[in-house]
This record gives structure tokens, sequence and C-alpha cells, in this order.
């Protein structure tokens, strides 16, 4: 190497920061530094992945390194956000102590409870790699483990640090990822499959796209390592095609570990083999529910089936079929090198490690964030999150968040000292889901929130079972009512009724949870839904209202 | 042959392995509505009619796609079963567009019996009165798109029995349709043998023959069943 | 219910139904003479002359869907005016033939004036031309609707039509001050 670099601008250059304009940054941020001439050598600049304030991209961190290689040392980085490429010169001036930087308000500070509070595990490599370049992620440990585990370790031992670690699946319903691996490992001797679920359907979700996206090589790893705990010597990811970036980096990632015989026959000079291949779905939310997802990757109707059988004894081409969340498998690496316990010292009782949400809604700083299971939704939503931009108050301005998507709740403000997890979630009538947090002002109406969800749900219901198909149908016409005012007493009733039994009779979790934000919302802001139904004392004689609705 | 023994509504049934907790609700005698389920099909689990309560989890399943198993023990008659089946029987009528009085399949018609069963006097749900199709092409049957109830009867019996896969399901959620071929003309579609076990099936007045009218359809709905069991026990008359 | 001391006060509307659950009443025959013993028919087309619905009814058969703005004003008011109300046969129940025009009300112009066109203009022999008298033909609704989504109901009498037997079975209990059975094939199936 001719100079040592002295300076390192890492440039988001995911999704988010895309769509702001990051890739004209980069490219005027190349075009200033050549105009350095002879200073132009110390000055990197990379692409990489997330840097987590995705709501004020394009942004980029500027790392001081003390001339020992490309770790930034901490304390060093500089985060700008809100840049055009028209500032690329004032910023390398800056970056360079040449010049005046771009305006001080796009001065991001490292230390801020955004940043400060957050604990990237999944994330470690997100911001940091380079999500296109294999040899950046080997300089930073990718593959490291899946070599070692094939060298040193059996099966049973690594499926035993991801028992040991606690992990519980984060596609949403929290199943403890080592029993599932177990459960496939011991199934009798055959082919058997892993598939990564990378469908991520949530409205305001993006975890795993960020994953994908930012880091891809982790998650091909994890997979490896998930394929060679359970026996399988095929794979497939299952991305929905809204997501053309992280697909591309994905199939370049795949390429690149083939080609360096991380991937196919005898891995690493081991004996294992393991094929993995993209699938892309298309964009179907309920592609997301596992048998919906097998069938969709043989070729069939996306649609779900009854389990048992599960797919860990009956998956692909009715093979055991190992089926984990990119998240999850992302997490693998990690928990193989630090070890299972180092893991499930992170997070609480219940639920290990940490947590990656998608920020977003009336909340100051949007954006990625990865937090330690059990933290408030307090810390997320105010001091991470900076609460309702221009609010005051204790829950600074904010009236209820909400989780899980079309499938969780609405958790009101003054539950917010809850700690994120499993448990605590599903007891506020919500759900973890995959990490999608929405946080709601005060001016948020909760029968719009619901029927927002509901409306959601009829038109990604599969439409196979009955209670889902035209349940949610009429549970949306009822809500209707609420919105328009025009609702009941007994419309409360029957809308109480039927997600009832919409939630209990359904065939799969879309329709069993599509009830939910409505459940959630009436049960902490009913007074909302009450004061929508007309009073019945001012409708008589001749029904005032109904000869509105009738003669409409 | 090894054997399960389990309890529905508290009586002892003994059934084979590999029967279904449908047929160890029939071994006990009790009745149980289906839509969906027809012997000789595999089974869906769509209709959600035949839904049980396991007594250990509380958890419902439908008993037609759930095997039986050792030691467990279903309600098939709880109060709040009933009232999620008559809220579905609702639902169904109140989705599709159903005037039993010039329907071919009145008197003859699963869903109307299904009715019947579950106490439906009237659909608390509005109607929908959805707007559909129906197909005339072909010659000899016809299939009234109002009356479907997406069961898949039809899907199955066509491609599992018959081989010829004519039909699928096309579209999402309340938009689903029952298509025959590329979503073409059931007439114009080349693979149908007429054979008619479609229309044998079909639990509804959706897929009729032609000439029959008001309350004429006959449908020999065990025709699937027959078929599977003599195929899968070489019960056929060489002569 | 308690039992009547006098006789019970009978009614029978027809809204928008084809008055063939009307006809499967009179074919009661006989056992009309048997009912006329027990009620007072205060108000019917098949039975009385009076043209405006009385107070204080006990029972009303009301036949037919919801279509114009005259069943809509005789639905709201023999609710008020009647203590148990029936909805009798299967256009009252669902709506059946005369809602079928609903299938159009996301059309154009919508239902009502799919069918209006249909009837009047399209199908005409000669003369094509909508009806129009204010005050004489009433205004059709934009939707058709069982009885039950307009006001509340009591009891429902399925069939198209309900046999005779089928409504003596729902009436007879009901003069006894019992509530009918509503079960079976006999009592509910539609059609
Ligand atoms: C309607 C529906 C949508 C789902 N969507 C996703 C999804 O987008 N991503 C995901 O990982 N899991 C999704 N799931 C959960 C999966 O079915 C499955 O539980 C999960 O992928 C298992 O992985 P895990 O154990 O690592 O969480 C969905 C479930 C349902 C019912
Ligand atoms: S619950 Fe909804 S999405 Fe799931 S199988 Fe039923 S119709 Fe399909
Ligand atoms: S299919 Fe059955 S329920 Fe539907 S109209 Fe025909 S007879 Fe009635
Ligand atoms: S008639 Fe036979 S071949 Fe034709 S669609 Fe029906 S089942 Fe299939
Ligand atoms: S046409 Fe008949 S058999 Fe086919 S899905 Fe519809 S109701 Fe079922
Ligand atoms: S996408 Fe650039 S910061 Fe998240
Ligand atoms: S018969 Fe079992 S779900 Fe339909």
């Amino acid at each position: 190497m001719a100079a040592t670099p002295q300076l390192q601008l890492r440039c988001c250059a995911a999704s988010g920061c895309r769509s702001a304009g990051s890739e004209a940054l980069q490219a005027a941020l190349l075009a200033a530094r050549d105009q350095l001439g002879g200073a132009a050598d110390a000055v990197t600049i990379k692409p990489v992945g997330c840097l987590r304030l995705c709501g004020r991209g394009p942004l980029v961190a500027v790392d001081r390194s003390g001339g020992d290689g490309q770790e930034p040392s901490a304390g060093s980085t500089e985060l700008y956000a809100e840049l055009t490429p028209e500032q690329a010169p004032a910023l390398l001036a800056a970056a360079t102590g040449l010049g005046e930087g771009p305006a001080a308000a796009q001065r991001l500070d490292p230390a801020h409870p955004f940043f400060a509070l957050q604990k990237p595990v999944v994330l470690e490599g997100c911001g940091v790699v380079n999500p296109e370049s294999i040899d950046d992620a080997l300089a930073h440990g990718s593959y490291a483990q899946l070599k070692r585990v094939l060298l040193e370790c059996s099966p049973e031992q690594v499926r035993d640090q991801v028992k040991r670690s606690g992990l519980r699946g984060r596609g949403g319903a929290g199943y403890p990822t080592g029993l599932k691996w177990d459960t496939v490992a011991l199934q009798p001797p055959g082919p058997r499959y892993v598939v990564c679920n990378a469908d991520e359907g949530d409205p305001g979700a993006f975890m795993d796209r960020s994953v994908l996206e930012s880091d891809p090589h982790r998650l091909i790893e994890g997979m490896a390592i998930a394929a060679y705990a359970v026996g399988a010597e095929q794979g497939y990811v299952y991305v929905r095609a809204e997501y053309p970036l992280a697909i591309e980096r994905l199939r370049l990632a795949l390429r690149q570990a083939r080609g360096k015989g991380l991937l196919g026959g005898g891995i690493a000079g081991s004996s294992f083999n393991l094929r993995l291949e993209v699938r892309v779905g298309a964009g179907a939310y309920v592609c997301g529910e596992e048998t919906a997802l097998l069938a969709s990757i043989q070729g069939q109707r996306g649609t779900p089936r009854p389990r048992p059988p599960y797919p860990a004894q009956k998956g692909l081409w009715d093979a055991p079929t190992l089926i984990n969340n990119v998240e999850t498998l992302a997490s693998i690496p990690v928990i193989l090198r630090e070890g299972g316990d180092w893991y499930a010292s992170i997070g609480t009782e219940g639920s290990k490690g940490t947590k990656v949400f998608a920020l977003s809604g009336a909340v100051a700083n949007t954006g990625l964030v990865e937090v330690p299971m059990g933290t408030s939704l307090r810390t997320v939503v105010q001091t991470i999150g900076g609460g309702v931009p221009g609010a005051e108050g204790p829950d600074g301005g904010v009236k209820a968040v909400q989780t899980g998507g079309p499938s969780g709740g609405c958790i009101p403000a003054h539950l917010l000292d809850t700690p994120v997890d499993y448990e605590s979630l599903k007891a506020l009538g919500s759900m973890m889901g995959s990490g999608g947090l929405v946080v709601m002002g005060e001016t948020t109406a909760m029968p719009e929130v619901a029927r927002h969800f509901m409306r959601f749900s009829v038109n990604e219901s599969c439409g196979k079972c009955v209670p889902c198909r035209a349940g949610t149908v009429q549970l949306l016409q009822l809500l209707d009512r609420f919105v328009e005012r025009r609702a009941t007493l007994a419309d409360l009733e029957r809308l109480e009724e039927l997600c009832t039994m919409v939630g209990a009779t359904s065939l799969c979790g879309l329709g069993q949870a599509a009830p939910n934000p409505v459940l959630s919302t009436l049960r902490y802001f009913r007074q909302e839904y009450q004061a929508a139904c007309r009073d019945p004392d001012q409708c008589e004689p001749l029904d005032a209202c109904l000869l509105q609705e009738v003669t409409r | 042959m090894s054997v399960h023994t389990l309890t529905v509504d508290g009586v002892e049934v003994a059934v084979p392995e590999g029967a279904s907790l449908l047929d160890a609700v029939r071994a006990a005698g009790v009745e149980l509505p289906t839509l969906c389920h027809l012997d000789g099909l595999s089974p869906v689990g769509a209709c959600r009619l035949c839904l049980v309560e396991m007594e250990s989890s509380g958890h419902l399943q439908p008993a037609c796609a759930t095997a039986a198993g050792e030691g467990m023990a279903v309600l098939t008659q709880t109060p709040q079963l009933q009232h999620y089946r008559r809220m579905a029987v609702e639902l169904f009528f109140a989705e599709g567009n159903h005037v039993c009085a010039f329907c071919v399949a009145n008197g003859n018609c699963e869903l109307q019996d299904v009715a019947v069963a579950v106490g439906m006097d009237h659909s608390r749900f509005p109607y929908q009165y959805p707007n559909r199709r129906v197909d005339a092409s072909h010659p000899q049957f016809a299939i009234d798109h109002h009356r479907c109830i997406l069961c898949t009867r039809c899907v199955r019996v066509c491609d599992e029995i018959e081989g010829a896969h004519v039909w699928d399901v096309a579209n999402r959620g309340s938009e689903c349709s029952i298509i025959a071929g590329l979503d073409q003309p059931w007439g114009e579609v080349q693979a149908c043998t007429s054979c008619g076990k479609c229309v044998d099936v079909c639990p509804t007045g959706a897929i009729f023959r032609k000439d029959d009218t008001t309350g004429e359809k006959e449908a020999n709905r065990e025709r699937a069943g027959l078929l599977r069991s003599a195929r899968e026990h070489h019960q056929w008359q060489n002569q | 219910m308690t039992i009547p001391s006098t006789k019970l006060r009978f009614a029978t509307v027809w809204l928008a139904g084809c008055s063939g659950c009307h006809m499967s009443f009179l074919d009661l025959d006989e056992w009309l003479f048997e009912l006329a013993e027990h009620v007072d028919v205060v108000f019917s087309p098949v039975a009385s002359d009076l043209k405006t619905y009385p107070e204080q009814v006990d029972v009303c058969l009301v036949e037919g869907a919801v279509a114009n703005v005259d069943n809509l004003e005789l639905a709201l008011q023999l609710r008020q005016r009647t203590r148990l109300v029936i909805s009798f046969g299967d256009c009252a129940v669902t709506g059946n033939v005369p809602a079928l025009r609903n299938l159009w009300a996301d059309v154009d112009g919508g239902s009502r004036q799919s069918v209006l066109d249909r009837s009047y203009l399209e199908l005409a022999d000669t003369g094509a031309q909508h009806p129009h008298a204010p005050g004489i033909v009433p205004e059709l609704l934009e939707r058709v609707r069982p009885l039950h989504e307009v006001i509340p109901v009591d009891l429902y009498l399925p069939g198209c039509p309900p046999s005779a037997e089928r409504i003596r079975a729902a009436i007879e209990p009901l003069l006894r001050g019992e509530t009918p059975a509503m079960e079976g094939t006999a009592m509910l199936q539609f059609g």
C-alpha cells in the first residue's frame, strides 16, 4: 500500500440514503478527492451499509485513524447528515482540516443517545463493512466462525451454543432457535433444507433489508452454520421483489462466497457441502408465513396450510426444513464467536440478546436501532428517538407506539416504561413482531389506525379460509362506521365479537393476528370508539342517521 | 396396523394410525359440519367449520386436516365453537350471492344444509353483493361464481383424481376466484375431459350441468372417495 | 311472552317481495279460520282494507325486502307500533331476488339507475321513458336491504316462500304465548 490512509469516509449506500441521493453524493466525494492532488491518497471513500439515522440521509461518517489501518478509533468519528453533492468539497476540506465544513446542524453528535445507547451485535458490521466486497467482509472477520466450526465443532456442539445463547426467532413469534434446530436435526435421516425468511412484509419494517444491504456475508455465514448444524446441503433465501438492492447485493455476495470456496462443495476444505440460492417473492405479505413461503419456493400458490406438521418435520418437498428469519440467522456468527453464554448475558430472563428495530412515525430520530432486549419503550422512543418533534410533556407528545405492524397492537404512552421483550409486549396485547416500531403523536385517531391496518389485512389475506377472507372485509366495514362516526353500540359489540372469531378461527397467523390492532386500540382507547357511536335517543322517531345511510 | 385411542366429547374411540381427527369424530358418532373436506381429496382446512378444541391446550384445530394422535382429547360442541361455526356460515352467505329460490342446487346443497345445522336463520353481517361472473362456455357444464364458496374441491378433484388440473385459484382475499386453465373460458380449456367430477364434488350450485334447472342438481359426492379407494385397493373389475 | 288476555292484534305487511309469501299464507286454508279465532287482523294486503298501519299491533309478518322509500317508512312505522316483528320469507330475511340489483351498486350510476334503465329503457318496446310521478311512484333506495338491516327483527321465518306448514309451525306457538323453535330443515332452510 502506497500510503497509510489517514482519513476514511464511510458513505451510507443503503436504500434509505440512496433514496435521499447518496449515490450522487458519493460520486461527488470521489471527484472532490481527486481534486486534492497528492493528499488524495490519504483519503479512502468507502460505501457502507446503514449508518442508522436513515431519516436524515444521506449520511457520511468520517474516521480519522491514527494511521494504523482502517479501523476508526473511538471518539474520532464525525458524522454528517443530509449532505448534498455540492457540499462534497466542503466536507472533504473540513475532514482534512483545510476549511469550514457543512453547516453545523448537519454535523451529528456520535455521543447522542441515538447512537450511544445502541448495542450493535447483529449490526456490528452494518455501516462498517463494504457490502459489495467480500475481502472487506473477510477483513472484518466474516466466515471465520464458519471455518472454525467446520474444523473444530460437531453439529451438536454448534446447536448447543445456540441453545445456550437463548436466541429466539426474530421473525415475530419468538420460537427458541436452538430448539428448532434440534427438531430439524433429529428428524429421520434424509435430505433437509435451510431457508432464510427475508420476506419482511410488515409496513414500517426495514431491519432485514438493512442487514441484506449492509452486511450480506454475515447472513450467508449464519445460514451456512445453520445448515451444518442441522445437516442441510441446500438452502434458499426468500426475498421480496420490492428489495432490488438487497437482492442484488445478496446475489453478488453469494457469487463471491462461491468464488472463495465458502459455499459449494467441500467448504473451506471440509466435507461439508452447501448450495444456497435466492428465491424472489412477489411481495405478498402472507408469503412471509412459513408454510406459504415454502409453497412459494416450490412454485405453488403462496398460501398457508394448517400446522402441524411443522416445517421442521415436513417442509420443502416434505423434507425437514429449517426456516429462520434474517436477523435470527445473522446473530449466529457472533454467538459462535463470543459464545452462547455471552449472548445470554445480554437482555432479559426470557428474551436474550439484542433486537433491531425500525423506528419511524412521529419521532424526531427515525432509523435503525439495535438495543439490548429489555430496554424500555420509553428509552427507545423518547431518549433514542427524541420523542415527537416540537412536543413537550412527560411522554414527549407520544400518544401510542405501534409494534408488530398489522399483527401487533398499540401501546399507550402511559405504558412506555414497559421493557421490550416478547412476553411484556404480548401481555399488553401487542407483539414484538419483526421489529417495526411506529410512534404516534397525540393527534392520531385510533379507530383510523385500526382501520388502516385492517385494510392492509383485507388486501393481503390470501383468501384461503373464510374468517380471514370474509371476516376482515366485514371488520373493515364496521371500522368505517366508527371512523365516519355513524356506528352504534351494537356495532361495537359486533366488532368485538367478530374480532374474537377471526382471531380464534383463522388458519394462519395473518388472520389470527389481523384483529390485534382493533383489540389493542379498543383496550386502551375505548372511549374513542364510544365517542364515534351515535346516540340512539337522538334518532327517534324517524331515524335520520339510518335514513341517511339507507338512502345513500 | 397400530391404533390410536382418543376421546371425542368424552367418548373413547380407537382409530387406525394415519386417521384424521375427523375420522375419530365420526367414529364417535358425532356430527361435525364440514364444507371444504371431502373423503378422497387431500385436506386443506380452509372452511374452518370442523374446528375442534384440544382439551389440553384449548387450541382450535381443523379436524379434517389434523392427524389423530394417541391420547388426544377433543371437544366438538362447546358453545364457543357453535358460536364460531354459525358466524363462519353467515360469512359464507354474506360474501357471495345465494338466492336459493332459483338455485340449481336448492335442496341438494351442502351450504344450505350447514346453515340449517348451525341454526342460521339470518346473517348478521351485511351481504356484500360481489358482481361475479357466470361461465357457460363449456358444452355440458357451467360455473356460476356467485355461488362459489372457494372450498377448492373442484381444484383438488380435477388435479388429484382426474389428473387434468383444469382449475386453480386466482387473486387474493375477497377477490379470490376459481379459474379454468389460465383464466380462460372453461369451454376453451382443452385439458378438460368433461368427466364431470367437479360437478359431482362441488358442494353448492356453483358448478352444475346445463340441463339441470332450479333444484335439479344431483351430485354424486361420494365419487371422489370411491375412486380414490378403488385405486388404492385395486378394486377394479376386469371383464 | 305474556299470554294475551284478548285476541292478538295481527298484521301482515308486503314490502319488496313477489307476494308469494302471502300466497303461501293463504295456503293455510281452513287453518286460517282457526287463526281468526285467536287474532284480529288489523292490517294486511290480503285480509284488511286499512291503508294506515295501526297502533298497538302484537304480531306482524313482514314480507319483502326494503327497496324504496315507502318500504322504508312503513318498516320504521311498523317497528314502532308492533311488539313482535317477524321477517317473513327470504326477501325479508336476506334481500333475495329484489336485492339482486345491488350487484350493480358499484357500476356507473349505481344500482337504482341501472335497474331503471334496464327495465324502462333497454327493454321497452315503445315509448321508452323513466317512470316519474312524484308522490305516487316511490323513489328507489340505492341499495335494497333485508329487513333486519333497517329495523330490529324479533323472529326470522325463511323460505321462498315459507311453506304453509312452516308458517303455521311458527305462528301456532305464538298464539299460546310461546316462542317457536326455529330449527331443522323443516323450519330453517332457505329457498
Ligand atoms: C402473515 C405472516 C407474515 C410473516 N412474515 C414474516 C416475515 O416477513 N419475515 C419473517 O422472518 N417471518 C415472518 N413471519 C413468521 C414466519 O412464519 C416464521 O415464524 C419465521 O420466519 C420463523 O423464523 P424465526 O424462528 O427465526 O423467527 C410471518 C408470519 C405470518 C403469520
Ligand atoms: S388467515 Fe388469511 S392469510 Fe391465513 S390462510 Fe386464512 S385467508 Fe389466508
Ligand atoms: S349454492 Fe346453496 S346456498 Fe347458494 S343459492 Fe344455491 S342452494 Fe342456496
Ligand atoms: S369436468 Fe373433469 S376434467 Fe373437466 S374441469 Fe371438471 S373435473 Fe376437471
Ligand atoms: S366451484 Fe364449487 S367446488 Fe369449486 S371452489 Fe367453488 S364451491 Fe367449491
Ligand atoms: S440507510 Fe443510510 S442511514 Fe440508514
Ligand atoms: S372441513 Fe375441515 S376446515 Fe373445512
